[in-house]
């Protein structure tokens, strides 16, 4: 790209003054110094040389500027970059991630050392309510100190949950990966559950808080498929590939209603 | 210091106005509330039947405690929804569901327990508000700078958050809700914890922000209302009990009236009897 810089004539015209330039020439010119450097510093030049009535005014403020800059501390020029982490979680969801992968690897070991619960794969049986806890942690009146300003702000809202849970599901789900190729479990056996959990946890997040819906449905899964799994020693049809379009139902309910809703979560209800 | 390094030295100059300056707005009062009540808890009404239009100004809400300020101030933000009656904050209904994002951008809010994460610096604090409060990538670094310098925190803006002093974690509350050059401010008990020279320096800072922002103060002290608020709302049970200039709130109280300072009589005899200053002066 090329640009047209001010000619010498204009500039020097109008360090004296921009008497003999014509109006639309000072115009033109002033727009352009606004945005050329170059030009700015041949000013800058062209006063210094040839007019030292403005190149002592210039002094004089400069010198009364200077003590009012020496007190403020001036912003540090190259900084580390500043959290961009925090963009995804919050630092307070930073030790409940860490427990729920300390979680996840427990019943790894288990599993592997064939000590846990026979035929029952434990990591199977947990995977649906992991990602569910970080989630509820993102979003704890509890856990979060900033719950109130975080909920004033645009950005609020359906975008920041799904940020949110998408960097839970980022640490839990290449776990759950691994974790399921090492036991042999299918992926859709426990992906599905663990995305539909979470689905539902924000669906109803919206309307009794977050932190109240995880704890209603961990809760929930507990009674109805953990206990009940434990006690005969025998996966729950729950987890059965017959299990699977029951699943991917109630995830599709789930993401229907989070968007529906998307409004609610902008209020101080959903901090609950 | 020669004058050719100082003006070569590169600004990213932009027009002084731009055309969001020069449009004309399109309401008349940048908060308007007409019969707003906000429920709080099952039963109780906070907030109960309010009418209140605020304008350009520092706006102190006075009340005794449990008057409903807290409240108010959240329905104002936008978290907590009203459940009857009409807000209108700079022209736009945010009565109902929605996300409300345009207007949230041009609010500022400092909540009465303001919440921050320990281990971030002043800078990362603000900066992280900033980036949530959705301003322009670009601008975060300057406007950052600039929010941190208004509260006179530029020194400690690299110290993290667990080294600062009560009064300064509060400036940092007040830098937050500065940072994205808000039209409506509102602050709920913003001078808790600073102390006198600090009380001091952040009325400046209202008076200065109050010549283009509807600000809203929420304090008990009386005394942080008569210097540098232009407008005192006086709010108790939920009700707007009255709504004038100081001076106006001073010649409502008589001798016989409790309080040290004409001001507070003024106040304490508007809640004796909330009727009487009902109404315009």
């Amino acid at each position: 790209m090329s640009v047209e810089h001010a000619s010498k004539r204009i500039i020097e015209g109008y360090v004296r003054g921009g008497v003999d330039l014509s109006a639309d020439e000072v115009w033109a010119v002033e727009a352009h110094l606004e945005m050329c450097r170059v030009c700015r510093d041949r000013l800058s030049a062209a006063v210094g040389a040839g007019v030292p009535a403005v190149a002592s005014l210039v002094d004089t403020v400069w010198s009364g500027l200077e003590p009012q800059l020496a007190v403020t501390a001036t912003m540090p020029r190259r900084r580390r970059r500043s959290a961009p982490l925090s963009r995804w979680m919050t630092p307070t969801m930073v030790p409940w991630l860490a427990m729920v992968v300390g979680v996840t690897l427990l019943a790894l070991l288990l599993d592997l050392s064939g000590t846990g619960s026979g035929e029952v794969s434990l990591v199977l049986l947990l995977a649906p309510v992991l990602p569910v806890l970080g989630v509820a942690a993102s979003w704890s009146r509890g856990l979060d100190p900033a719950y109130e300003l975080t909920a004033s702000v645009p950005r609020a809202g359906l975008y920041l949950v799904l940020r949110r849970t998408a960097s839970v599901l980022a640490v839990v789900v290449p776990l759950l990966l691994v974790g399921g190729w090492v036991t042999g479990v299918m992926v859709a056996q426990w992906l599905l559950p663990c995305l539909a959990f979470t689905s539902t946890t924000l669906a109803l997040g919206g309307v009794v808080g977050v932190t109240r819906a995880a704890v209603v449905l961990a809760t929930v899964w507990a009674v109805l498929v953990v206990a009940p799994t434990l006690a005969t020693s025998r996966t729950a049809f729950a987890l059965q590939t017959g299990g699977l379009p029951a699943w991917g139902l109630i995830l599709a309910l789930g993401v229907g209603v989070v968007i529906a809703r998307r409004g609610a979560y902008t209020v101080l209800g959903t901090h609950q | 210091m020669t004058t050719g390094k100082n003006m070569g030295r590169e600004h990213h100059m932009t027009s002084a106005v731009s055309a969001a300056d020069i449009a004309p707005t399109a309401y008349a009062w940048e908060i308007r509330a007409t019969g707003l009540k906000v429920k709080v808890g099952r039963k109780r009404m906070a907030v109960d039947g309010l009418d209140l239009s605020l304008g350009i100004g520092v706006h102190g809400l006075l009340g005794p405690n449990g008057a409903g300020k807290t409240t108010l101030i959240r329905a104002l933000a936008t978290v907590l929804r009203p459940t009857e009656g009409s807000l209108e904050l700079l022209g736009e209904s945010v009565g109902g569901m929605g996300e409300h994002r345009a207007v949230r951008r041009r609010i500022g809010y400092l909540p009465q327990e303001f919440g921050y994460y320990k281990r971030f610096t002043v800078r990362e604090f603000v900066e992280y508000m900033a980036w949530l409060k959705e301003v322009p990538k670009a601008d975060i670094p300057a406007a950052v700078q600039r929010a941190v310098e208004r509260v006179g925190l530029a020194e400690r803006a690299d110290e993290r958050m667990k080294a600062l002093s009560g009064g300064m974690v509060r400036r940092v509350g007040i830098a937050q809700a500065i940072v994205n050059d808000p039209t409506i401010l509102l602050l709920d008990e913003p001078t808790v914890g600073l102390d006198p020279a600090q009380r001091l320096r952040f009325r400046e800072l209202l008076q200065e922000l109050g010549k283009d922002t509807c600000v809203l103060v929420s304090t008990h002290l009386v005394e942080d209302v008569a210097v540098a608020c232009t407008d005192v709302v006086v709010f108790a049970e939920g009700r707007l009990v009255f709504q004038g200039s100081p001076d106006e709130l001073v010649s409502v109280g008589g001798p016989e009236h409790v309080g040290d300072s004409p001001l507070e009589r003024g106040y304490s005899a508007l809640l004796l009897n909330p009727e009487q200053g009902r109404g315009t002066w």
